[in-house]
């Protein structure tokens, strides 16, 4: 039986991560809470509006209604990174070789390890931002569709169209493939190869909420009932091809997913707080955590794959420990 | 009214061409001593020269649904900001959004009404639109935009009333009127109102507007007088077809308003006819329709039923029992662009129950 480790925080969790091996929770007021042999804080952002835990070097970077970008290291090591002025951050992304990027209105900023920094120009706002596995390559969801740039190289852009406003995006872990979350509900994906479309539609709300699991076979999402999880396995990944729906519940919305890091398995967060983790082979589930106060918004897996760090709207955050 | 109804931000977007008075309105709004503290979300920083209140800029990204519908359209910026306001709560107890003088009113609207996340979290109180009483008719004729914010408008504050004559302010209200029916007028100089008719109206809320206004889509009965105007109109050709303009079909007088409002009213109605009917209507007519609103007897409900939409959106709900005493009567504005005023009345009719 697996037992939580509450966190009882007021306020809307961002993001729960694992930095080092203490689990890390940012909330919207940009308070960095960890639980570290006892709860402790520190202050990043003056509102924290976006987060991306950054695996490679082991941090969280923020951005923020203040402008300015923050790197949080374990032990809740806050420093500034970067600053764009007064207007808000509203993604963030971490690259290969330390870079960082982010986006404040219609520009995407790309600052290199050396603290270099690009600037991307585009016509409408940029939505989410998404560094390629491989190489300095990196992706901007925007109106109508995505733009690949080139930060290292001087190269034209690649543009890939498909109307409507795209609102995230990710690449697939071996860079085959790129997918964007939509206003609508729904997610379009590229196969970059060919440039090939991927419709992947039929979700009952928005999906915020998307993770690859081991090796990109899998992506799963939320925004359903259900987690809804397609395959990637063939060279064009879903196309042709039903999704599985794990963890449905009738009354209850999927908001958050996480898929383990080395097992077929997703973890899967509920607009009830609930939390199940769920197999893809034969869909079993396992009640991870009864209902809470609010949504959840983040949950990552720590390297030992024996615990759950989350977090929700209200702030009822908490580590579930499945060895137990 | 629901939890999720208390808990829910009430926004009021504030509209009007340059120079109307926004900025003076938006003003007192942040100074006044009215122990409500705003979020304001504006298109640009403007001069508007206050530090202790939470304003963010925002970009006018009007999104249009990719279902093949092109009345369906947002704001991506309104969803961005909107939903990071909300995820620190307690810092603010209303939201203003201050629209620049282009601005399409309709994504402004439908974004709460359209996003899942948006809606959740706030509700649409008022759409206020500052006028200027002078250049009103001149912005009429260049602009669609401004004729738009009128029929959309739940406030009209009718600005610089001390800049014309008589004559003329009342001829720019019967403007107004013909525009949008259904709004509340109040005439100003230097946006000089109390602050209580500008916010937490619940004007969109029209359970709450029919509260406050009992005479709620009853303006055309104060307004004959518009039909007299009518034949002095300055020596335009005016092809009107004859016509009557009778108090349920009202296109304008005006030669550059292309809104126009239909007023039904009817008795009991139907449910199993008239839930077909406005669904229909919506559907066919959606991108005609700016606005409507109404309040509907329902045969066999002992509850006013209150309906109002946006283009092809509907909303509607049971507001409070009818009193005793009260006439089960049925009143229904559509105000939008080349509507079938007779069509309307027939088919509305024709719902009424036996």
């Amino acid at each position: 039986m697996p037992t939580v480790a509450p966190l009882d925080l007021d306020g809307h969790c961002v993001a729960a991560v694992f930095l080092g091996d203490v689990p890390h929770f940012a909330l919207a007021d940009g308070t960095i809470h960890r639980l570290d042999h006892g709860h402790k804080t520190a202050q990043a952002n003056d509102g924290l509006l976006a987060a991306f835990h950054d695996a490679a070097n082991d941090r969280l970077i923020t951005g923020g209604e203040d402008g300015k970008i923050f790197s949080i290291t374990a032990g809740g090591n806050a420093a500034e990174l970067a600053s764009a002025g007064k207007k808000w951050i509203t993604c963030v992304a971490a690259g290969p070789q330390g870079a960082v990027a982010y986006a404040s209105g219609k520009v995407a900023f790309v600052r290199f390890a050396d603290g270099k920094t690009k600037e991307f120009m585009h016509p409408r706002s940029v939505e989410g931002l998404a560094f390629s596995p491989k190489g300095m390559r990196f992706g901007v969801a925007r109106y109508n569709g995505a733009t690949l740039h080139f930060p290292a190289a001087d190269g034209k852009p690649v543009e890939l169209e498909w109307a409507g406003a795209h609102t995230g995006i990710t690449f697939s872990p071996d860079g085959a493939f790129l997918v964007t979350t939509m206003q609508e509900n729904a997610l379009h994906g590229w196969k970059l190869a060919d440039g090939k479309h991927m419709r992947m539609s039929g979700y009952p709300g928005k999906v915020k909420s998307l993770s690859w699991s081991a090796k990109g076979k899998w992506l799963a999402s939320s925004g359903a009932p259900a987690a809804i999880v397609w395959p990637f396995s063939g060279k064009d990944g879903p196309m042709g091809k039903a999704p599985l729906e794990l963890g449905t519940r009738g009354n209850a919305m999927v908001t958050s997913v996480a898929c383990h890091p080395s097992q077929d398995v997703v973890a899967v967060g509920y607009d009830d707080g609930m939390v199940m983790a769920v197999r893809f082979a034969d869909a079993k589930e396992v009640l991870l955590r009864r209902p809470g106060k609010g949504a959840i918004t983040s949950m990552m897996w720590d390297r030992e794959e024996r615990r759950v760090a989350f977090g929700s709207a209200a702030g009822d955050c908490g580590v579930i420990d499945i060895s137990a | 009214m629901s939890d999720a109804q208390t808990t829910q931000i009430p926004v009021t977007v504030l509209t009007g061409y340059l120079g109307a008075g926004k900025t003076t309105l938006l003003n007192r709004i942040l100074s006044e001593n009215h122990g409500k503290r705003y979020a304001v979300i504006v298109n640009e920083f403007g001069e508007i020269g206050i530090d202790n209140e939470l304003i963010v800029e925002s970009d006018e990204e009007i999104y249009e649904m990719n279902n093949g519908c092109v009345c369906c359209t947002v704001r991506g910026d309104l969803i961005r900001v909107v939903e990071g306001l909300m995820r620190r709560p307690g810092r603010f107890d209303a939201i203003v959004v201050e629209t620049t003088g282009l601005a399409d009113p309709v994504p402004v609207a439908q974004t709460f009404f359209m996003d899942d996340d948006v809606r959740s979290k706030t509700r649409l109180d008022a759409v206020v639109v500052l006028v200027d009483a002078k250049h009103l008719p001149l912005r009429l004729k260049d602009s669609r935009e401004a004729e738009d914010q009128i029929a959309f408008a739940d406030v009209v504050v009718l600005n610089k009333t001390d800049l014309v004559t008589p004559e003329e302010l009342s001829k720019v209200e019967a403007t107004i009127r013909a525009i949008n029916p259904a709004a509340r007028i109040h005439r100003t100089t230097r946006a000089g109102l109390a602050l209580s008719e500008v916010l937490d109206r619940g004007a969109f809320d029209l359970s709450r507007a029919l509260e406050n206004d009992p005479h709620f889509l009853e303006a055309h009965d104060d307004h004959d007088h518009h039909d007299h105007d009518h034949d002095d109109h300055d020596g335009h050709h005016h092809d009107h077809d004859g016509h009557d303009h009778h108090h349920h079909a009202h296109p304008s007088d005006i030669h550059d308003v292309t809104v126009q409002s239909v007023s039904l009213r009817g008795g009991e109605m139907d449910p199993k006819k008239f839930f077909p009917w406005i669904e229909k209507i919506t559907q066919m007519e959606g991108p005609n329709i700016l606005r409507l609103k109404g309040i509907i007897a329902l045969k066999g409900d002992d509850e006013r039923y209150v309906i109002q939409g946006v283009h092809m959106i509907v909303e509607g709900d049971h507001q409070r029992a009818w009193k005793h005493g009260e006439k089960h009567e049925s009143r229904l504005v559509f105000i939008g662009r080349e509507l079938d005023a007779e069509r309307l009345k027939k088919s509305f009719d024709a719902c009424q129950a036996a």
